[in-house]
């Protein structure tokens, strides 16, 4: 039984719940990084860690924190974990640290973080909360992987920087999709994503 | 005369060129939940124009005094002088913003009670609006100096803003629309932003 429930706390955020395509969260800091896929996937395995580690940690004091300045530390838990993600990037994957530039702090305001930590960490058990900050992060990684493969591939035939069809430029085939590499497609894929999740799963459209 | 072109083309970059919602996706959670209708998206913008003023400007005096390499050096004590407090930024950035954000809160109570009233809710709210510490570590990044900081905030908070309330005005009128089942809601606004941003883009490369 226990194990069913932690694969269900686990697992429910990454389709059934997605952090980014239901509950409206985390879009924030994710988008601008996932022009290509190397800054992506670091994104990803920062923002879950951050997600899973504060959610443990909170959880862990969530008895002795006065409820009147559970934001303060809840913020200061978080951005902690974030200095420490940002100064182990800066150390040993500089130049990706480089491109990234000011994404990285932003995970202190990404939503999820605070939305789990505010609304599960402080109601539920260390382990629990830890598997669903994990999992909340895992479902925003899907997302976000599935926007940046589409996004360097497309706009520029490359992924991880490998070329898969070279482009015309330099004398291949492929016409590289420029739009792509701007902002305003991660918008569109987005969208088109919530579409697809929405026809398979009913339960999920909104009728106002 | 030089100093006023110079200032009034960093405000013209901030509030369009380097829109913080449409070319940064700053702020993002807040930007999409809270642009059901005009009303309240405004209420929201005057709130993210006001801290983001006083934000910025005064995490610019932190980083100045406090935390830069040497910034310590006018205390006197020999020992400070060499300090490299920069590792604390982010954690220094958002307990600042948090307290702002309280402080004006109470400031408005106290001396603006209409105002106080109409913003309501979206005062706390703003804390974790990556749009405002965004715009700090912006002002970090590019090495802002005072004057210019209080400048690129009040820009960058006119420009959120402005972003907000035109979302807001498409979205009132497209309850109009017969959008698919699938998009209702967040897909067709994700789409919607994508197009907005898209327009902003023809401000890029505009050399004032």
């Amino acid at each position: 039984m226990a194990q069913t429930k932690s694969a269900k706390v686990l697992l429910t955020p990454i389709f059934a719940n997605n952090p980014i395509a239901l509950q409206v969260l985390g879009i924030c800091s994710a988008l601008a990084v996932t022009s290509k896929m190397e800054t992506t996937v670091v994104m990803c395995i920062a923002v879950t860690l951050v997600t899973g580690f504060s959610s443990l940690i909170v959880s862990a004091m969530r008895e002795y924190i006065p409820n009147s300045i559970r934001i303060i530390v809840q913020m200061t838990v978080i951005a902690s974990l974030v200095i420490m993600v940002d100064q182990i990037l800066k150390a040993f994957l500089p130049e990706i640290a480089k491109t990234m530039s000011v994404f990285v702090g932003l995970i202190i305001t990404n939503c999820i973080v605070m939305g789990r930590a505010e609304g599960f960490a402080m109601k539920n058990g260390p382990m629990m909360s830890f598997l669903d900050g994990i999992g909340n992060g895992l479902g925003y990684s899907v997302l976000l992987l599935i926007v940046g493969l589409a996004r360097e591939s497309l706009g520029t035939g490359k992924l991880f920087g490998v070329t898969l069809a070279s482009s015309v430029n330099e004398g291949g085939w492929y016409v590289p999709n420029g739009l792509m590499l701007l902002p305003p497609s991660a918008f569109f894929l987005i969208g088109i994503f919530i579409w697809v999740l929405r026809t398979f799963d009913k339960s999920q459209v909104e009728n106002d | 005369m030089d100093q006023v072109e110079h200032f009034l083309s960093l405000l013209m970059k901030a509030v369009f060129v380097e829109n913080l919602a449409l070319a940064f996706f700053l702020g993002m959670c807040t930007f999409l939940a809270v642009s059901k209708n005009v009303k309240t998206a405004l209420g929201l913008g005057v709130a993210v124009i006001l801290i983001q003023a006083i934000t910025v400007p005064a995490n610019n005096l932190i980083y100045t005094y406090l935390l830069k390499k040497n910034a310590l050096t006018w205390t006197g004590i020999p020992s400070l002088a060499g300090n490299d407090l920069e590792f604390l930024g982010l954690i220094s950035y958002i307990g600042v913003i948090a307290a702002m954000v309280q402080i004006l809160e109470m400031a408005l109570d106290r001396f603006f009670p209409p105002l106080y009233n109409a913003l309501g809710i979206f005062l706390p709210l703003i804390t974790v609006n990556c749009a405002i510490l965004g715009g700090s570590l912006f002002m970090v990044e590019r090495d802002y100096n005072f004057a210019d900081s209080c400048v690129f905030g009040f820009g960058s908070g006119l420009g959120w803003a402005l972003a907000i309330a035109a979302l807001a005005g498409v979205r009132e009128k497209m309850k109009y629309s017969d959008v698919p089942d699938g998009l209702k809601g967040l897909g067709i606004t994700f789409i919607t932003v994508g197009l907005m941003s898209l327009a902003f883009m023809s401000f890029s490369g505009i050399q004032l």
